[in-house]
This record gives C-alpha cells, structure tokens and sequence, in this order.
C-alpha cells in the first residue's frame, strides 16, 4: 500500500485512541477533584496532569490560575493546542479523509459523524450537561470506531497500520497515566490502605477500565505495586503496556519490509521484557525512572515506523 | 427570464403525462406530500452522513456543500436513448481521430476543413504531443458530453469535456439513494442498471496500458482531499479497487513511473489523472506545479505509461473548435451528424460580432476557454446595464468568446419550495473510449437549474441533479 495511505490510517487510529485518553486522563481528575480535600492537593493533580502531557508551558501562557474550567478549555476546546480533544477529533477525521477510499465507508461515516458532532459542543454547552458526560461520549465514540474498523475493515496491511497506531498510542498514554497519578498518589502521606488512598486508587483503575478487571485479578486490596503490575505486565488486559507492544510487535511483523528489521528487533525486546518482566524489579528501580524509559522507547520505536514504512522510501 | 415555450419531459402541449412518465406518475399521485418531504430530508441527511459533498472546503472542516438532490427522476424512453447514444459514439469517435490527427499529419488542416490557426494557435494545442504515439490513438477515454432537449427527439450537444470531466460519482451516489427511498419504484419500472461504471472504467483503463504489460497497475491521481471532486476521485478509486494516489505519492526513475509503497516502489502503469495538463510535470508545464510528478512526460513520451485523458485533449473542447466537430464526423467518419450542434457565432469573424452585438439581449455569450457556467451572458436573462458591461468585455477581446441562440432547454418536473414545477435540466452522459469499444452507461448525470426560469445548471451556480433512468425496452 502507499506510504501515505500508511501514514493516514496510522495517524487517524493515533489522534482517535489520544482523545479518548484525554477524555479519560480528565475524567479521573475531575472525579478526583471532586472528593474533599485541601485546594493546593487538587492544584497539584491538575498541574502534575498538565505537566505529564507536555501543557504546562501554554497553560501559563494563557492562564493565571489553575482551575478545572481552564483545563477543560485547553484540553478539550482549544485550537492552538495540538493535544486538545478537538484537535485529535479533528485530526482523526482529516486523516480518515484522506483516504476514505481505502477505509469501509462505516469508518468513514463513524469517524466524521464524531467530528460533526464535537464541533457542536462549546464550553457554554458543557457548562449545562455533567462534564462526564461528554467524557464518556468520547470514550463511547473511540469504542465505536474501534469496533467499526475491526468489525468491517480487511485485516490487511492497511489494518495492520491502524492497529499500531492505536496500540503504540495507547501504550504512551497507560505509561502517562500511570506516571502522573503515581507520582502524586504516593507522596500524598496517607497510609496504605485510608480511606482517600482507596478512592485514588480506584479512581486511576477507573480512568483505564480496570477497577473490576482489577477486583477481578486480586480479590484484594488495591495496593500500588499490584496496580503497576496489571498495568504494566498483564498482557490480557486491553489496556496494559504489555498487551500493547504484543500487539505492536505482532502487527509490526506482519508488515515487515527490507528495512525494518531492526525496528521489529526492538519492539520485539520491549514485547518480551515486558513478558517476562518482575513488578518487584520495576518497583525497586523507581517505577517514575521505569516509566521515563519506556515513555523513551515507545517514541524510539514511533520514529522507526515512520522512517521504515511511512516516510517515503526513496528511489 | 421565463422562456415561453419549452418541452416539458413529463408532460405534452395538452398537459397529459407522456407514456414513459405514465407509471412514474401514477406512483407520484398516490404518494402524501408529508412523506415527499418526510422523504427529500432524509436524502439530505444521508447525503451528509456519507459525505458526498462538494465544493470549498473551509479551514474549520466544515465547509462542505451538497449538491441539493431532486427525487423526481428524469426518464429518457428506450428508443431515444438508442438515438442518442449512437450519436454520442460517433461524435466521441471523431474526436479521438480529430486529436490524433493535429498531433500527427494534420489532413483535416491540410484539406482546409478547419483553419489552421483554430488549432495551432489554440491555448489548448499542446507541441509536446506531436509525434507522440499513445495506445490505441484514443486521446479522450473519458468524455463527458453536455445534451440539452429542445424537442421531441431533439438533441443538441452543448459541450464536449474532454479533459477531466466529473459528476460521474453523482450519477451513480443519485441512483443508490433513490433505490435507498424507493425501492418499490425500482420493482415497477424497467430501469437499465448504471452500478457497472467502475468496472466498465476499469476495463478501459486496463485496455490502454503501455504495449507489453500484461496485468497493468492502474492508479487514480488526484490533487488530494481539499480538491472540490476529491469525493468523486476517492469515490471512482475505491469502486475499482485501485490507489489513490497524489503527486507526491509517485516518482520516476529510468521513464518509469512508480509509487511509493511500505514494501518500496511499485510500478505503475495507467495514470486516470484528475489533474489538469497544466499541473501534470513541474519540468515541462507549470514549474511551480506541486501536484504533478517531475519527469512524468519523459516517461509518458517513452510510452512507458498511459495518462487518460491524454495530455491535449482540450484543443478539441474547446468552444472555437466546437463549431467544427460536425466537420469532423463528416471528415473522419465519413458519416452525417447524428446529434446537432447549436449553431454558434464566432466572435472573432466579423461578420458574426456584428451580429452578435446587435443581437445581446437574445443571445448566450460565452468565453471560449470559460467553464462552470462562470464569464458567461445569458441575454433575456440580464439587465441593459448587464448587457452594456458585456458589450465592452466582447469589442476588447472578440477572440475571446462565442455566442449562441438561447436555447429552450427542456425542463422537468421538480420539487421547489412552492410545490412541484417544472425546472430546466441538462444532461451529461459518461463515454468511454478504450482500444477495443466505446462504451455508455444508459442515462448519465442530468443537471437541474432550480431557480425559476434560470437555465444554468451547474452546481456553483445553485444546480442541482436528479438521477436519470433509461427505460429498458
């Protein structure tokens, strides 16, 4: 297939899966915020959160103070902010556009009828309906295009890209998520097992679709090294890292080209280190200083895709 | 401007339905005006759901227009389809032999059939084609031939758009979506079926492949997804099973043209371009081109690919041209026309200007290189301070445009906001021109003006369409 046609289902499946991360990694923020406690502990959820998504810069830039509304207006509104929900709604629809001749027309329709519809919501408009709302519409419209591609697309090479762009997207932001409520969770200074600890952590299970498959797994009480290890290693939760480098690395083989075999190469050591990795070993090194190198090879291994198979591969 | 006596497709003189409309009629009657309504909102939204939508595309994304859709369709009875498709092949024929001709020995020119400047001087005559031999001699695989009805049995072609003509995607988008709303309709008529297009274009494309490639790669290239028939580009692709392709998307390496691929370059065969000659190679055309391919026409020269249409089709559909293509059939074919040319008066001669302007108020007037119904006069339709401004653009440029007799086009039946009224239409049949056959869809994409009494069809200028059934015999 084309390398631009590549390139355009790789980003439309990225731009997709991002949106419903954001509309999670909010989510789990607001719910958070919204359990009693001192103003400056939620101040430091929001800026930690703005922080791990590489905003806080532009924040500053365009606001005085951190408030929920001002975060939403930048994470989900805002136009100069190529992180925001209507930017990635927006990106995945232009990409789908570009090659609406090579994905079903269920895609298409899907993928532009979220687009339509987000241009219908305003800060005004969600100030009506509960925020939540409109988070789970983005989840419920990323299940939806999922389930269309999978459910109409030929599992050909052009699927295969789509499934990547979505598994490497969703491995960077479990790793982020992980990252930003870990970092902010554990110094909080309440005992293991206090009642807030409880909500926290249930609250981060919920942001990923893993409290039940959590209770599920452990039939125990939530501790932070249990919750790493479902997140991190069990490769039969959707939204672990494990499962998604599996299926990175899987997919990436099935589209192998003369040139890729040191990126396979790499994808395939992540795959197994993850495999056979130890949440003991993880926890003693520092899961934050654990989770910048991943965040490190997961770009690494963004990078080689786009130079092996989506940059044009020259004369 | 209201013409007075047009023929109406549904109706005679006496108001009685003709005997084609009779079962279409009949159905329409019985049908509540709610669930018409009911019936067009729901085609609008399918047309948007789908995103089969035209024009600008603003920066926000969301600049798409319809084309409105008219549910009433415009049916042509089987034996003047017959009619009008011979005349169809027959003039496409001798125009492919006409731009074979002026790349080659030049007889119709030498025999002094047209004046040698019409064609050499033409804007439109491309020097880089002579010589050059392309497969089959067939120039224009592609043709979309403007007809508009006068009277019973009366066709008169308006233009032949031999470069990259669209609208095809429309005509096949239309016939779904009336199967979609009434399929009942379909069960009680003899439609002749449109839905083999892709394929019958395939086989076209596939039929001109360079000599000595057996199983050609066929690509549709497009100037990408901002283009006004970008939908129509990805549309045709998709039906065919072929890439879409940009002009980034391909290079050319020792004249041959490949595509860049995630398993490397793939070599490619025919190019159905949708781009205009002028974009076509940065290195021959227009330097500042970004949508072509540089050395395309090095490898088109090597006969190592097929562009369809050929580069120079429009030196042949061009307006001053126009006026000799019944020449032509007789010239070539050695046949009379079958389908009538309006008559036209050129500008440039003298004897005709002075006719012309003192004829304003009645004539159409035309730029010879104008399209999309744009720099056009459309004199009972204008006002005198309209009409005086266009007198002063014809005596600074006469060259520039031709004229016409406003024509009574025929008009059909159509939904407006006050009812059902008759509104003029046009009609576009798609002719494809491979090197074993020429080949038609019955019917082809009819045009509707929905403005009262306006008899400009295209779809920047408030046009809408209505799909088109041949009745099977």
């Amino acid at each position: 297939m084309l390398s631009r046609t590549a390139d355009h289902l790789y980003w439309m499946a990225r731009y997709m899966e991002r949106a419903e991360n954001i509309a999670r990694l909010l989510d789990v923020n607001y719910r958070l915020s919204l359990m009693p406690q001192p103003a400056d502990q939620m101040e430091k959820a929001w800026a930690a959160t703005l922080r791990i998504m590489g905003l806080d810069e532009l924040y500053w830039e365009k606001y005085d103070e951190i408030t929920p509304e001002n975060v939403f207006d930048l994470l989900i509104f805002d136009r100069e902010n190529l992180s925001s929900v209507w930017h990635c709604l927006r990106a995945a629809r232009e990409n789908a556009h570009a090659v609406r001749g090579t994905i079903t027309s269920e895609m298409w329709e899907t993928t532009n009828g979220t687009w339509l519809k987000m241009r219908d919501f305003s800060p005004a408009a969600l100030s009506d309906i509960e925020i939540s709302e409109f988070f789970e519409w983005v989840k419920y419209r990323s299940h939806l295009s999922r389930g269309v591609t999978i459910g109409t697309m030929l599992q050909d090479e052009a699927w295969r890209f789509t499934r990547i762009g979505t598994f490497l997207e969703r491995a960077d932001n479990t790793s982020r998520i992980l990252d930003v409520k870990y970092q902010l969770l554990l110094p909080a200074g309440e005992s293991e097992g206090g009642a807030a600890d409880y909500y926290q952590w249930s609250a981060l299970l919920r942001s990923v679709s893993a409290f039940e498959v959590y209770r599920k797994v452990y039939r125990d009480l939530i501790t932070p090294a249990r919750v790493a290890e479902l997140l991190l290693l069990r490769s039969d939760m959707p939204r672990s890292l494990a499962r998604c480098m599996q299926e990175v690395y899987n997919n990436l083989q099935k589209v192998a080209n003369n040139r890729s075999a040191e990126t396979e190469r790499r994808a395939g050591e992540m795959d197994a280190s993850l495999r056979f990795g130890r949440v003991d070993d993880i926890m003693r090194g520092g899961l934050h200083n654990y989770l910048v190198k991943v965040l490190a090879r997961v770009q690494d291994i963004s990078n080689r895709i786009a130079n092996d198979f989506l940059v044009p591969v020259s004369a | 401007m209201t013409i007075k006596k047009f023929f109406n497709e549904m109706t005679d003189d006496a108001g009685s339905v003709r005997s084609h409309y009779s079962g279409y009629s009949a159905w329409l009657s019985e049908m509540p005006q709610e669930r018409i309504a009911h019936k067009r909102a729901e085609a609008d939204a399918l047309f948007h759901r789908f995103g089969i939508t035209f024009a600008v595309y603003g920066e926000d994304g969301g600049k798409e227009r319809l084309i409105p859709f008219d549910i009433i369709p415009r049916i042509i009875p089987a034996d003047e389809w017959k009619a009008l498709a011979a005349g169809l092949r027959q003039r496409v024929k001798a125009l492919n032999a006409f731009i074979h001709d002026v790349y080659h020995d030049q007889n119709i020119l030498k025999a002094g059939r047209i004046p040698k400047e019409y064609v050499l001087q033409n804007g439109q005559y491309r020097p880089e084609m002579k010589g050059i031999d392309v497969a089959g001699n067939i120039y224009a695989h592609i043709a979309g031939v403007d007809v508009v009805r006068a009277g019973q049995g009366e066709f008169y072609v308006l233009e032949d758009n031999l470069r990259v003509p669209s609208g095809v995607s429309y005509m096949l988008e239309n016939r779904k979506m009336m199967m979609r709303l009434f399929p009942r309709l379909f069960s009680r008529n003899k439609i002749a079926p449109v839905d083999r297009y892709p394929d019958m274009l395939l086989n076209t494309l596939r039929s001109v492949a360079p000599t000595g490639v057996t199983d050609p790669i066929v690509v549709v290239l497009t100037p990408g997804a901002y283009n006004s028939a970008y939908f129509e580009h990805a549309f045709l692709a998709q039906q065919m099973g072929v890439e879409l392709v940009e002009g980034q998307d391909l290079f050319v390496d020792d004249d041959q043209v490949f595509m860049r691929t995630t398993r490397g370059p793939q070599r490619v065969d025919v190019i159905y371009r949708r781009i205009d000659d002028d974009f076509l190679d940065p290195l021959v055309f227009r330097k500042d081109s970004v949508l072509g391919v540089a050395g395309l026409m090095r490898a088109y020269h090597a006969g190592r690919v097929t562009l369809c249409n050929a580069v120079g089709t429009g030196v042949a559909d061009d307006k001053s041209v126009y006026v000799f293509v019944p020449e032509m059939i007789r010239f070539y074919l050695g046949e009379e026309p079958i389908l009538n040319n309006v008559p036209t008066y050129q500008c440039r001669l003298k004897d005709d200007l002075g006719y012309v302007l003192d004829h304003l108020p009645e004539l159409v007037v035309k730029e010879v290189h104008g399209a999309g119904g744009y720099g056009m006069l459309v004199g009972p339709a204008s006002t005198k301070a309209e009409i005086e401004a266009f007198r002063a653009q014809i005596v600074a440029a006469p060259d520039k445009y031709i004229a016409q007799p406003t024509l009574a086009l025929s008009a059909c039946p159509t939904f407006v906001e006050s009812g059902i009224a008759p509104r003029h239409i046009d009609l576009r049949p798609f002719v494809l021109s491979g090197s074993e056959e020429i080949q038609l869809i019955p019917g082809g994409l009819t045009r509707v003006a929905l403005r009262e009494g306006s008899l400009v069809v295209n779809s920047s200028q408030g046009g809408g369409t209505k799909d088109t059934w041949v009745l099977e015999a």
